[in-house]
């Protein structure tokens, strides 16, 4: 067995509770280090269970143009891999429950090196990753080695995951599988709930694991309709869209920038544990 | 910061039996793309897989080949251009000669062959030049698929002619302003787009890059190029050449005169990639292999131009064809295993080659082979006079004639 972890013990709790994760999703240093460290540090406060941090990358291809702009704010204010990891560390030392999923691109890890990367995520109190571009067929590169090290390797399965592939994308993956609602990049069409209702329980029965669903959820209404079917909800555009509605006209952060992401998160949290006590 | 990767320093038996099976050659290949693309790569693989071993596919392809795409191109002895560099016999491809103007139409005849064949009912496409974006738009219209093509902005402003030729055949150009709105960022959108519309939807990738099964599928659409090239040559000189010399971007053209003659050990091969503004230059230029390192970009690890962080740098080159940060992982591995020679060459260098070319041979190139061109000035002169050169005229320079008018000052 492998040492529980901290995305297996609030994934844990929240089924006790009974109520869907709500995962935050913000790129890290967007739209500086330090605004970037406060929005992550009210976090949990403001409701998130699980937070995923975006790495930025020159070329985000599986993002739409909130998180594309989000990750072009970071590298322009200076964020690195490097910073980002000492984020993670910041966040450590006044948090050590709530999971940090890394979340990004290939190129910047594997350039790193690898081995040096997932070592430094460890130390630095990272829980899991979700690497976009790195499918099953390339475990040896990434997921295996994250698992040695009690890294959590988390899958994207898609609507385009056939039940001939399920079980491929399964295999490696720990912590949860996160179900993409969409055939599509993030914050872009918003999911028909049926058809993720299906999906959903069609990877459930393949696996124990926790499945959360993302990519296209903005509302607290869409939250909570989606919590509904699944074990958890991300939600990332509508947040580093609030990020950039809230910036000064010189594009740095303004007075409203980390409150305002704090009440969206508020809101949409609080709709989901709500809609939890109805059931 | 050390080196992640390892070099391959053993000689292969062969180096035309890649990819491995899971898309590699040695380091370099594979398919690093988001889960919702992988079911349909896998897809285009077998579709790819049984297309190419299918008597009837080939046949067809070779037919529209000739009647529609207007193969073989010459095999052109430039005298004049010869007689002025004092040195080698240098003879041109002539694939600028092609319907639509460069060697892009060999690919995306074969591809929108099988796009058909899988029954997809939307094409789309990424363009740096416009070379590929009217390649495609014109199978589209010669086989009624709807079709969009993905262009960088600052492209669209240098390459206008060719945008309005795609439009004329009816396709849907969008101009994409994100990035430094080149070939790099045309990717990218295109491949959200794909994502998007998996589906329905048929990506025909421009260059031997991209996930596997791309990279193989568009090198073997391409080696018609160095095909010909053998049997022509054998008719005219009675022996293979010497030399050859290709422009790369992702490094189609390159790949296709090539790879025929990778096992032909007296065969010397130069691609010659694109050094902008100068290597010394940071973020000037786009030479991959020369100036760059080993990465993951648009679904294959292959030589990058990036930053220590891993951010990829958007380079530069006056030619729209090669301005791209990356190149096809074959040549990666081609680099690394010393069997082709990787050069650079300067836009100004380009520029220069370009006037020779049009004054000497009254052929006006394309910037793309602008650059082989240019180094075809440097290292003709130091080679004898037997020696059988061939340099790949992969386009011509139609669309770039506004272009390179204004770098000249011309008025015109």
């Amino acid at each position: 067995m492998r040492p529980e972890t901290r995305i297996d013990r609030c994934f844990a709790a929240l089924k006790r509770e009974g109520r869907p994760a709500f995962v935050a999703f913000v790129t890290a240093g967007d739209p500086d280090y330090e605004t970037s460290k406060t929005i992550l540090l009210g976090l949990p406060e403001a409701g998130a269970d699980v937070i995923e941090i975006g790495m930025p990358f020159s070329d985000p291809m599986a993002d739409g143009p909130a998180v594309q702009a989000s990750s072009l704010r970071a590298l322009k204010a200076g964020q690195t891999m490097k910073r980002t990891l000492q984020l993670v560390r910041e966040f450590r030392t006044k948090d050590n429950l709530t999971p940090i999923i890394l979340m990004g691109y290939y190129n910047p890890i594997y350039v790193y090196p690898s081995a040096a990367f997932l070592d430094e995520a460890r130390d630095s109190g990272v829980d899991g990753m979700i690497v976009v571009d790195v499918p099953p067929e390339a475990d040896e590169e990434l997921c295996l080695p994250a698992m040695q090290r009690g890294l959590s390797f988390i899958r994207l399965a898609t609507p385009t995951t056939d039940d001939a592939r399920l079980p491929a994308v399964l295999a490696n993956t720990s912590g949860f599988v996160y179900y993409v609602s969409i055939t599509g990049i993030t914050g872009a069409a918003a999911p028909v709930v049926s058809d993720v209702r299906a999906q959903v329980a069609r990877i459930k029965r393949s696996t124990p694991l926790p499945v959360v669903v993302g990519f296209g959820v903005r509302t607290p209404e869409q939250a909570r309709t989606l919590a509904d079917c699944a074990d958890g909800v991300v939600v990332g555009s509508a947040l580093v869209e609030t990020i950039r509605t809230t910036l000064g006209s010189d594009g740095k952060a303004g007075p409203d920038t980390v409150s305002s992401v704090h009440r969206i998160v508020h809101n949409l949290a609080s709709g989901l544990r709500s809609a939890a006590a109805r059931v | 910061m050390a080196s992640p990767t390892k070099t391959e320093t053993q000689a292969p038996n062969s180096y035309r039996a890649g990819p491995d099976d899971h898309g590699f050659f040695g380091l370099y290949g594979g398919r690093f793309v988001a889960e919702t693309l992988m079911p349909l790569i896998l897809e285009l693989e077998q579709a790819y897989e049984a297309a190419k071993n299918d008597a009837g596919f080939q046949a067809e392809l070779r037919d529209l080949l000739e009647h529609y795409g207007g193969r073989p191109s010459p095999l052109y002895f430039a005298e004049r251009l010869t007689e002025h560099l004092k040195g080698a016999k240098i003879y041109f491809k002539r694939d600028e000669l092609n319907h639509t103007g460069s060697h892009k139409i060999n690919n995306c005849l074969g591809q929108i062959q099988l796009a058909r064949r899988m029954g997809k009912t939307r094409i789309i496409a990424e363009t740096g030049a416009g070379q590929h974006g009217v390649a495609v738009a014109t199978v589209c219209a010669r086989f009624g698929l709807p079709c969009e093509i993905y262009m960088g902005a600052t492209d669209v402003a240098r390459q206008s002619p060719n945008v309005a030729r795609m439009h004329m055949l009816g396709a849907k150009v969008n101009s994409v302003t994100s990035g430094a709105g080149t070939l790099k960022d045309s990717m990218n959108e295109a491949l959200r787009d794909w994502v998007t519309n998996v589906r329905d939807t048929y990506y025909i990738i421009g260059t031997a890059a991209g996930p596997h099964p791309y990279p193989e599928m568009v090198r073997d659409f391409q080696s018609v190029i160095g095909n010909e090239v053998r049997a022509q040559m054998m008719e005219r000189e009675g022996r293979l050449p010497d030399t050859l010399v290709a422009a790369i971007g992702g490094g189609s053209n390159a790949i296709g005169l090539f790879h025929p003659f990778l096992d032909d050990k007296s065969v010397k091969i130069f691609g010659v990639e694109a050094a902008g503004h100068g290597l010394d230059v940071h973020n000037g230029h786009n030479a991959s292999m020369t100036g760059g390192r080993p990465g993951v970009l648009h679904g294959n690890r292959t030589y990058l131009i990036q930053d220590e962080d891993g951010q990829i740098l958007e380079g530069h080159s006056i030619s729209a064809g090669l301005d791209y940060p990356g190149v096809g992982p074959e040549h990666s591995w081609l680099k690394d295993t010393g069997r082709v020679s990787y050069v650079p060459i300067t836009d100004k260098e380009a520029l220069t080659a370009f006037q020779l070319c049009a004054k000497l041979e009254g052929i006006i190139p394309a910037l793309e082979p602008s650059h082989a061109l240019a180094y075809v000035m440097k290292l003709a002169p130091t080679l004898p006079k037997d020696d059988l050169l061939v340099m790949n005229m992969c386009g011509r320079g139609d669309k770039d004639v506004f272009a390179v008018a204004g770098y000249l000052g011309m008025k015109i």
